[in-house]
């Protein structure tokens, strides 16, 4: 048996391509990383007073939400996905109509952001929301 | 007069540290990223579609408000009473400042218009109702 010692050739790992690899981490953690940003619906609340404005009758669309959710709307019961096209309807109509949103002190919080979400869509601008007492 | 060439100049860029460079750009992002300053309230966000994105986040103050009705405000508990304090030291402090409501979705109605009410006297009337996207 001839048990040559083979000669030793200087090991080197090859550095070449460690540039490339950090970069690639780099890039995957830029790529991967989402800073969550806040999103949601925004509304600007009246300024603080009761400053009572006279508004016409027939400006005025009323939504009303019970404790379960059913959404009322200028006194007929109004499934929550047909708010936006009822309400891009009548501002059609009349454009300055005001929604005056008033909920039941017991309804959720998610029942109320469906409406909401919904006259969104409707591109209602004057969102009035009453107090729930 | 006479000109030697030079032909010795070795024109090749060092690149064995090129790694040690990009590691030390991975570590400084790493370090300085930020993923969130506060833990808030466990709420589950309402779902919508029409959502906006908040501006910036320095101008932001949050209000978590859990399902069973707890209010808190930069990791404290608070009763809706300390609200208009609050906001209102908030807003002198930031005039731009938007408060996003992070409001469990299965909170109750009154508490939220408690809060419309206190954020009304403190005079911060930009509200944000944070949701999450609704995908259809």
């Amino acid at each position: 048996m001839a048990n040559k010692k083979r000669r030793f050739k200087g090991g080197e790992i090859p550095t070449s391509s460690m540039a490339d690899i950090a970069f690639l981490l780099l890039i995957f953690f830029l790529v991967t990383t989402t800073i969550d940003t806040d999103k949601g619906l925004g509304i600007v609340l009246p300024p603080a007073g009761d400053v009572e404005i006279e508004i016409r009758k027939e400006n005025i669309l009323n939504c009303l939400i019970n404790s379960r959710g059913k959404v009322l709307l200028d006194e007929e019961p109004t499934p929550a996905e047909q708010i936006s096209k009822i309400v891009g309807r009548r501002l059609r109509e009349n454009d300055k109509l005001i929604v005056s949103v008033k909920a039941h002190p017991k309804t959720a919080y998610m029942d109320y952001i469906r409406v909401i979400d919904q006259l969104k869509m409707a591109d209602a601008k004057r969102i009035s929301i009453a107090n729930s007492e | 007069m006479k000109f030697s060439r030079k032909t010795q100049i070795s024109s090749e860029i060092p690149t064995a540290s090129m790694p040690d460079i990009i590691f030390m750009l991975l570590i400084f992002f790493m370090v300085t990223t930020v993923l969130r300053e506060y833990s808030g309230l466990p709420v589950k966000l309402p779902k919508a579609k029409r959502i906006e994105k908040l501006k910036s986040k320095r101008h932001t103050s949050h209000i978590w408000v859990s399902k069973d009705g707890l209010i808190s405000i930069d990791d404290r508990l608070f009763t809706i009473e300390d609200i208009s304090k609050i906001m209102y030291d908030k807003r002198v402090a930031d005039p731009q400042i938007v408060v996003s409501l992070k409001a469990d979705e299965e909170a109750k109605m009154e508490q939220v218009s408690g809060i419309h009410e206190k954020l009304r006297d403190a005079d911060a009337l930009k509200l944000n109702y944070s949701t999450k996207t609704l995908v259809n």
